[in-house]
């Protein structure tokens, strides 16, 4: 795996927003072939799409072909519901870019068949070719997307019934009341985001820094399933310097020091289709 | 638009770099419209997969509903209460004019007038949705004659009348057909009063009072009866007194039927009220204000003398002065000099001012769905202010009906 550490959320923000960038921009999207992303929800991620949507509208990144599956979303909360991830990505995204409605995929928590759903879900992903770069973030409880703890390292897209301590960080978009947060979701598996080429996790935050330890120090187990990632061949694990808190210091050290070594990734712009200096990758 | 059908689909346009008042605030964020009405982008996207065919650069400009004027007698020579041959292109007229002013919708007010003049004017003011011809007409506010003698400001004397007979029927006699009538102001001390105003709102008519020499007790049963606004609150009615606060104590009574508060309209030019009075209202009741031009014929027109039916009247900037005297000849204010000087001088928010003059009126209309706000599903009746709250642009279903010069370019 690859762990990147930035000084604080702002600076992590902006490594992964020029990352996804870089990652687009190089793929060269056109007309046939579409760039997919696989994307995720909450708080963590807020300052990545605020950065990536400064890069559109600087006229350095298009979303025109690029195709999106987001992560989850909850089950049984109305479409236009303040807080259900619908609203969230058209309102910390689609509403600021250029992407094509009918490339922006998120599961229908309303849908009659809810598992027909999920397998639709997967379906289109397999049409779309796959994803080429998954971005996640974890759980307090170590959890990639709804794949609360004892999920199969293997699942696929499914309906889950959250854990108490999803439901408890939930509340604060609920106004604190416990009976107003569903308590079921649509996710993708663990298996499903495994299956991405790429895949990179946000983690920021004090509270996040002992579930990143479980994720990276200790071994592959589905009390965590972010740990399974251990097992991809192409993770970055991108953090700020409170996420690192419970690792251990010769962990940091190290790759700190790799980052030392290399030239800070520069944003590549769609109209230019340069860039100076070599990347870390 | 063509769509994977090969039909024809409505063009959907986006007013984007703009801040749009909505839920009381303003918003930064876009402005859309299909087909004359305001439609929910999250919805468009998610459920028919749809993006914006047209966008519209605001420059950072505030877009506003449009205003309302409740009370609007004349302008630009053209007096609503004169029985001409063609009453119609007079409404035209200010309807087009006051595009300028930010006006999307207007009630065109008769004063008291004999029977005659209601016969033959009204059935010529129909309902009308408004365009690129002019704002539209929400229905007639018909001040008089059934108001006090004493009050009747300058109302004339001769045509005064009472409903103390025949009730409504008197009513129906004096103004022949109630069809295009959307706003009546009568004087709740009449005899009778109670039963004229359950009938007119009966039919969906607003019953405002003024006129007026009733004290708070007869105002709180007209408003118990169907009552729901002033006119043009302090002028025509008894001074607020602390014994008796008269039709002024409406907008603090504990009297009002539940849910209800009752709306009340001011003339915010500057002149006709002076502006620690403006103030005490808002503070006591400002989800009541509803802001009207109360204007005359002389609206509009440019500094200098005006001949306007039996009247000579000197204009003077934003004054109207019966010729050659220093007496005040009606309100001459445009609805955005009304709406900035009311901002201005309560020093209340932007969002508040903006509210007095379309949210407002559209609630006293019971319209509010429609007109007065952005809402998705509402008209798409809006203006494009700048941060002083001079009209750029004024829009009416969508569509671009005026604009500044200097946004011509």
């Amino acid at each position: 795996m690859r762990l990147v550490i930035l000084d604080n959320y702002d600076l992590a923000s902006e490594w992964a927003a020029k990352y996804i960038c870089n990652r687009i921009i190089q793929f060269k999207p056109g007309q046939d072939r579409y760039f997919t992303l696989g994307l995720p929800t909450g708080s963590t991620p807020l300052g990545c799409y605020k950065k990536l949507i400064e890069y559109h509208k600087n006229g350095d990144l298009s979303f025109k072909y690029v195709k999106t599956f987001n992560m989850d979303e909850y089950v049984g909360l109305p479409r236009n519901h303040p807080e259900s991830y619908h609203s969230y990505m058209w309102n910390n995204f689609f509403k600021h870019v250029d992407i094509d409605p009918n490339n922006a995929h998120i599961l229908d928590g309303n849908a009659a068949d809810l598992q027909a759903e999920c397998d639709a879900f997967e379906k289109k992903i397999k049409e779309a070719g796959g994803i080429d770069l998954f971005v996640g973030g974890i759980g307090p409880d170590g959890h990639i997307a709804f794949n609360e703890p004892g999920s199969s390292l293997v699942s696929r897209t499914r309906l889950k019934t959250l854990a108490m301590d999803t439901i408890l960080a939930n509340a604060k978009y609920f106004d604190g009341d416990l009976s107003k947060v569903p308590t079921m979701a649509l996710t993708v598996g663990v298996g499903t985001v495994m299956d991405a080429r790429e895949v990179m996790i946000l983690i920021t935050g004090a509270h996040k820094a002992f579930a990143l330890y479980k994720a990276i120090e200790e071994g592959v187990n589905h009390m965590w399933t972010v740990s399974a990632f251990q097992q991809h061949p192409r993770t970055i694990f991108v953090c700020d310097e409170d996420a690192t808190l419970e690792l251990r210091v010769k962990t940091v050290k190290y790759f700190k020091a790799l980052k030392r070594g290399t030239v800070p990734t520069p944003a590549y712009s769609q109209r230019t289709c340069t860039h100076s200096g070599t990347t870390d990758s | 638009m063509r769509d994977g059908r090969g039909t024809v689909r409505a063009p959907v346009l986006q007013f984007t770099n703009c801040r749009i008042l909505r839920g009381r605030r303003l918003l930064r964020e876009d402005l859309w419209v299909r087909e004359g009405h305001i439609v929910d982008p999250e919805k468009l996207f998610f459920e028919e997969r749809l993006v914006a065919d047209q966008q519209r650069d605001c420059g950072g400009c505030i877009l506003a509903p449009g205003f309302i004027d409740v009370q609007i007698n004349g302008g630009f020579g053209v007096d609503f209460s004169q029985a001409t041959e063609d009453v119609s292109s007079g409404v035209a007229l200010v309807a087009q004019r006051i595009l300028s002013h930010g006006v999307t919708s207007f009630c065109p007010t008769l004063v008291t007038s004999p029977p005659e003049i209601y016969h033959k004017v009204l059935p010529q003011i129909p309902v009308k949705s408004g365009g690129p011809h002019g704002a539209g007409v929400l229905g007639v506010h018909l001040e008089g004659p059934f108001i006090s003698r004493e009050k009747r400001g300058a109302h004339p004397e001769a045509h005064l009348r009472s409903y103390e007979a025949n009730a409504f029927h008197d009513v129906l006699a004096t103004y022949g057909s109630l069809d295009n009538v959307r706003i009546v102001t009568l004087a709740p001390e009449l005899g009778r009063s109670h039963e004229v105003i359950q009938a007119l709102t009966a039919r969906g008519i607003c019953v405002s009072l003024g006129h007026s020499v009733a004290n708070l007790r007869v105002a709180e049963e007209a408003v118990q009866s169907g009552a729901t606004f002033i006119t043009h609150l302090f002028n025509a009615m008894l001074p607020f007194h602390h014994r008796d606060p008269g039709i002024v104590g409406l907008l603090t009574s504990d009297r009002l039927p539940p849910g209800r508060h009752i709306f009340y309209g001011m003339i915010s030019d500057g002149m006709h009220t002076n502006p620690a009075a403006l103030r005490i209202a808002h503070r006591a009741h400002p989800q009541g204000m509803v802001l009207v031009t109360d204007a005359v014929p002389a609206l509009g027109l440019g500094n200098g003398r005006h001949t306007l039916g039996q009247q000579e009247v000197e204009v003077d900037g934003l004054t109207a002065y019966v010729a050659g005297t220093k007496t005040l000849s009606g309100s001459i204010a445009p609805m955005d000099v009304c709406v900035r000087h009311f901002l201005q001088a309560t020093g209340c928010s932007v969002e508040s001012a903006l509210e007095a003059a379309s949210l407002h009126p559209a609630q006293l209309l019971g319209l509010e769905k429609h007109k007065g706000t952005l809402d998705f599903g509402a008209d798409a009746d809006f203006v494009m202010l700048d941060d002083s709250l001079h009209v750029r642009a004024t829009y009416i279903s969508g569509e671009l009906v005026w604009q500044a010069e200097e946004a011509r370019q």
